[in-house]
């Protein structure tokens, strides 16, 4: 039956796209309060050092200076957003452990005040040895970093196993080993983070941040400020980009909420571009091992796959990380078996964590390389390979994960038809092989196509901190205008959160989304939402949001039935009017509906929860991957490479994406559009990067990120796959289409001039440095070829529950209607 | 040192007294309260700070008001006539070009610099345009998109637009044909 829709499906503008065309919409930097003073962050110059004494004399000297704090004037907690890793202070006090931590902040009257006084505190450091690379860091263990951890400078180790691997490769007719490495890469937001912190006089405190997390941020205050979360009031502003940038505490909201308290006055502190880079908390350097066996045929018969992650000084969502470079590659291909390995190691280097995609694009790019060399083995077409492999749908991974509806087949199929891959695939392979000499003067390029595939969570089904309330909430009013006035704590990073919870109320009530006024992202009046990240929003507060306007047109729908003299169950709501839809002339319009309402019921307020089903595998580490449902994408690029620079233009990207089903179709092509650029970037210019301990690119012009004259043409296809978890069926789409992109081109650059780079960023010298290898005969593969002498723990071992059906899907907390 | 600046914005014009080595885009942000321009990079690199002066894009985070004294200078806040949006403003709001909306006003000057130049420019001329202007939202597609119907728009076939609002329905069939945002 195909559901019909007035609102869901159309390609509406956002909801704020207003604001943002003439310049109206207030991020955090843009706001201006009376009295307002302005702060500036001292970061440090070592990559690590003991702080031997700090001395704000000369800085407290200095004529228009409100305050100067340290380390000293805050309690002396450590935090860290995940429970397991308390290891940050906003002002460091013993040690500094990278270039760019806090060590003191200054209130001024103005920012070149505050920052001239920031010059003048004297720290005395004793520098320490600095460890900036996995293998540093495992070869000294004498220079620890932190003193926790899963032993020196590692920060976590984990192994699990599901099933027999050995039997698994012993039954294989090709079992294939490669090492990848993937370049750290950061979020690189527009906007770059601010804070604005007004601590009032009856003793409380309100943060305005540019965050992707106000309710982690709300509880981490409470504790790193020592007082009440009941006091505190965290708003966050429209985000200009967030990426995964934004989701931890950061020093420069807590010395703004700090100095704000000391003096007074409202305290703004806006980061330098500089300091974003540092901040960081991006992708991961991850090293990866991977052996997997396949048949003849091209099926799995299990697969082990060993990381190591650069983590940077401090743990952040590290812990997470780590467990996802493993848990997630499952949920594509069947894989029978499959064992993981995985250790972060701390270093003398800006922390990384969460950016888009969070720690499976690295997996994901070994494990397409790898297919895409495992088919040319086994003389397979690498679409046919993959297409034929899919995980079915409504069971579970080795892993223990449910899959409920996998769209990926027709995905393949939609992006081997639009990009003309079997010819071009025949063609140009064929074309690789000839060698017509050309004149030095012509340019030589040859042109190839890549295909790969990828999957990722609609959410993460736990939260960050172990409990058992809803992961979204959403408070619904209905105004006597005919209104309807959403409260939720979602947070709009430009995503359209905003937009989607006003889409989802209108379609219920039968509303134009205009008449539904969002407030989002304001601890003190909206239900905890935990924060925009893990593609959880659209799914978790999507449902909240529904159930919400299912309770409120439900009430409505009693007193309209009394009115009418009807039944309640023959109503519809729809063209803001409701009645019964044989007989519309009586239908009355939405705003008397309302009035009929609150006369029966009184106020008209209504309450959503969100809480994922749950599915968490039955062992250690079985909380990380869980997610109501999975995202599918298959992409194929084409590009050439020039033979005598190694660079390579990226022509056409084609990519088709299982987003269950598109709200709103024009953001998702968005949200598509956004990741697969995102891809690009990653796949071939930006790096994290460093150079005598500090940032080698701290800057955009320095760190390259694609223009418009780099980006591709993207063409995007959505396909609907209804899933039983989703509002309305939808999945999410603002992550899992950048996974693909990556081995995509790294596939295509192989096939256009036969060079493997098993290494990201793939840029211009090494495909170079592959053609050269090609030249004189020898493997055209430049990438690792060696991994760390690193003893991972036992592993825990569990039965593979591959195969097994999905649980039943409907179960799930605070579903049940109360009344 | 201050000095005593006259600066002409979105056809007003602004005595002002400020630091001799505040940019441009620091006295439009905060001594003339235009928020609508916004910083990125503070070097010159992203193009987010772009407005224009005498209708050529300048990076406001790399201008001095000292030198724009009785010039032109027009920021997103001087795009719309009155309540009415430009084109360009009406197509990026209603083809999703406005993601996170932060790097919106600066694309939003350069591209109105380019029709005024180039009314019906080819795809691959708006991209070179733009290619100073750093996204990292869209992808950039949704944007070429709104600038290319913008020129339709006011462009000389106004005739026969391509509605380009109006990609296949994904979800079931439409019931109601609603439109959202100032009409």
């Amino acid at each position: 039956m195909t559901k019909r829709f007035s609102v869901i499906g159309q390609p509406l503008p956002k909801i704020d796209a207003w604001g943002k065309v003439i310049g109206d919409t207030r991020y955090t930097d843009d706001l201006v309060l009376p009295r307002m003073a302005f702060g500036k962050l001292l970061r440090s110059p070592h990559a690590h050092a003991r702080i031997r004494g700090i001395d704000t004399t000369r800085a407290r000297a200095v004529p228009g200076v409100y305050a100067v704090i340290t380390g000293a004037d805050l309690p002396r907690v450590k935090f860290g957003i995940l429970p397991v890793s308390q290891d940050e202070e906003a002002l460091c006090t013993e040690k500094v452990r990278m270039v760019g931590d806090a060590v003191g902040a200054v209130a001024a009257v103005d920012e070149e005040t505050a920052d001239r006084a920031c010059r003048l505190i004297d720290v005395d450091y004793e520098p320490l040895p600095a460890l900036m690379s996995i293998q540093e860091s495992l070869a000294h263990p004498e220079v620890r970093i932190h003193e926790y951890g899963d032993g020196p400078n590692v920060h976590k180790n984990v192994a699990l196993q599901f099933g027999d691997v050995e039997a698994a490769f012993a039954a294989a007719d090709l079992v294939r080993e490669d090492v990848f490495f993937y370049e750290g890469n950061t979020h690189l937001p527009m906007e770059q983070h601010a804070a604005v912190a007004h601590a009032t006089a009856d003793g409380k405190l309100t943060l305005w941040s540019s965050t992707q997390t106000p309710h982690y941020v709300h509880r981490l205050l409470a504790k790193i400020l020592d007082m009440p979360a009941a006091h505190i009031r965290v708003i966050a502003a429209p985000v200009g980009g967030g990426f995964g940038g934004k989701l931890d505490p950061f020093a420069h909201e807590i010395a703004a909420c700090r100095l704000s308290q000391l003096i007074g006055r409202p305290v703004k502190i806006a980061c330098t571009r500089e300091e974003v880079f540092y901040i960081h908390r991006g992708r991961h350097p991850v090293l990866m091992w991977i052996k997997t066996g396949f048949t003849r045929a091209g099926d799995i018969t299990g697969c082990h796959l060993k990381t190591w992650l650069d983590g940077g000084a401090y743990g952040s969502y590290g812990v997470a990380s780590t467990f996802y470079t493993g848990v997630i590659n499952p949920v594509t291909y069947k894989m029978p078996v499959y064992k993981f390995e995985g250790a972060r190691i701390f270093t003398n280097k800006p922390p990384c964590g969460p950016k888009r995609g969070h720690g499976t694009p690295q997996p994901r790019f070994a494990l397409e390389v790898q297919l895409d060399k495992a088919a040319e083995q086994l003389g397979l077409d690498p679409a046919d390979m993959r297409r034929r492999i899919l995980v079915e749908p409504f069971t579970k991974t080795a892993n223990h994960l449910t899959v409920t509806t996998i769209g990926l087949g027709e995905c393949i199929d939609k992006v081997v038809d639009a990009s003309g891959w079997r010819d071009k695939a025949s063609r140009y392979r064929a074309a690789a092989e000839v060698n017509t000499p050309k004149p030095l003067w012509q340019p030589r390029r040859r042109r190839g196509v890549g295909i790969a595939c990828s999957s990722y969570m609609t959410g993460a089904g736990t939260a960050i901190y172990w409990n058992s309330m809803p992961h979204s909430g959403v408070v619904l009013r209905a105004d006597r205008s005919g209104g309807v006035t959403v409260l939720c704590g979602a947070t709009d990073i430009g995503q359209g959160s905003d937009s989607i919870l006003a889409y989802l109320v209108a379609e219920v009530l039968g509303l134009d989304p205009k008449d539904v006024h969002v407030h989002p992202a304001d601890t003190s009046l909206t239900p905890v939402d935990l924060g925009s990240y893990s593609s959880r929003v659209t799914l978790m507060c999507g449902q909240a949001a529904i159930q919400a306007s299912e309770r409120l047109r439900a009430a409505i729908f009693k007193a309209v039935a009394a009115r009418l003299g009807v039944d309640a169950a023959t109503l519809a709501a729809r063209d803001r009017k409701v009645g019964v839809p044989d007989d519309w002339d009586k239908a009355v319009d939405f705003a008397q509906a309302v009035e009929l309402g609150e006369a029966m019921h009184g106020v008209l307020a209504f309450a959503g929860s969100y809480a994922p089903p749950k599915r968490a595998g039955k062992y250690k580490g079985g909380g990380v991957g869980p997610s109501p449902c999975y995202s599918y994408s298959a992409c194929v690029v084409e590009l050439s490479v020039d033979e005598d620079t190694g660079e390579v233009e990226l022509h056409d990207v084609w990519i088709a994406h299982d987003i269950g089903r598109a709200l709103n179709p024009l953001l998702v092509e968005g949200q598509v559009e956004g990741s697969v650029y995102m891809g690009i970037g990653e796949a071939v210019m930006e790096a994290q990067v460093f150079r005598k301990n500090v940032h080698k690119a701290p800057s955009m012009l320095e760190y390259k990120s694609p223009t418009t004259l780099e980006t591709p043409e993207i063409h995007t296809m959505l396909v609907e796959t209804d899933d039983p978890e989703g509002p309305f069926g939808a999945k999410e789409a603002g992550q899992g289409p950048l996974l693909p992109v990556m081995p995509a081109i790294a596939n295509a650059i192989y096939q256009a001039v036969g060079v493997r780079v098993d290494e990201i960023p793939i840029t211009a010298e090494k495909v170079l440095k592959g053609l050269e290898l090609k030249r004189q005969g020898k493997t055209a593969r430049v990438g690792p070829d060696r991994v760390p002498l690193f003893t991972f723990k036992q592993p825990l071992v569990v039965e593979s529950a591959f195969g097994a059906p999905a649980d039943a899907i409907a179960v799930r907390p605070f579903a049940d209607d109360p009344s | 040192m201050n000095i005593r600046i006259s600066l002409s914005v979105n056809g007003e014009s602004r005595e002002l007294l400020v630091p001799v080595h505040k940019t441009l885009l620091e006295v439009l942000r905060e001594d003339l309260d235009l928020i609508g321009t916004k910083h990125g990079c503070e070097l010159g690199e992203c193009g987010t700070c772009t407005v224009l002066v005498d209708g050529a894009p300048v990076l406001s985070c790399i201008a001095l008001p000292a030198d724009l004294q009785e010039r032109e200078i027009t920021t997103v806040e001087g795009m719309a006539d009155g309540a009415r949006l430009h084109p360009l403003q009406q197509a990026f709001a209603e083809l999703g070009a406005a993601q996170c909306g932060y790097c919106t006003p600066g694309i939003l000057l350069t591209a109105k610099a380019l029709l005024a130049d180039d009314p019906a420019p080819t795809r691959q001329r708006i991209r070179e345009a733009l290619a100073g202007n750093l996204c990292r939202c869209t992808g950039y597609t949704k944007i070429l998109d709104a600038v290319e119907l913008a020129a339709l728009r006011v462009g000389p076939a106004r005739g026969d637009l391509p509605d380009r609002r109006a990609p296949e329905p994904c979800g079931g069939a439409p019931t109601a044909n609603i439109k959202v945002g100032p009409q």
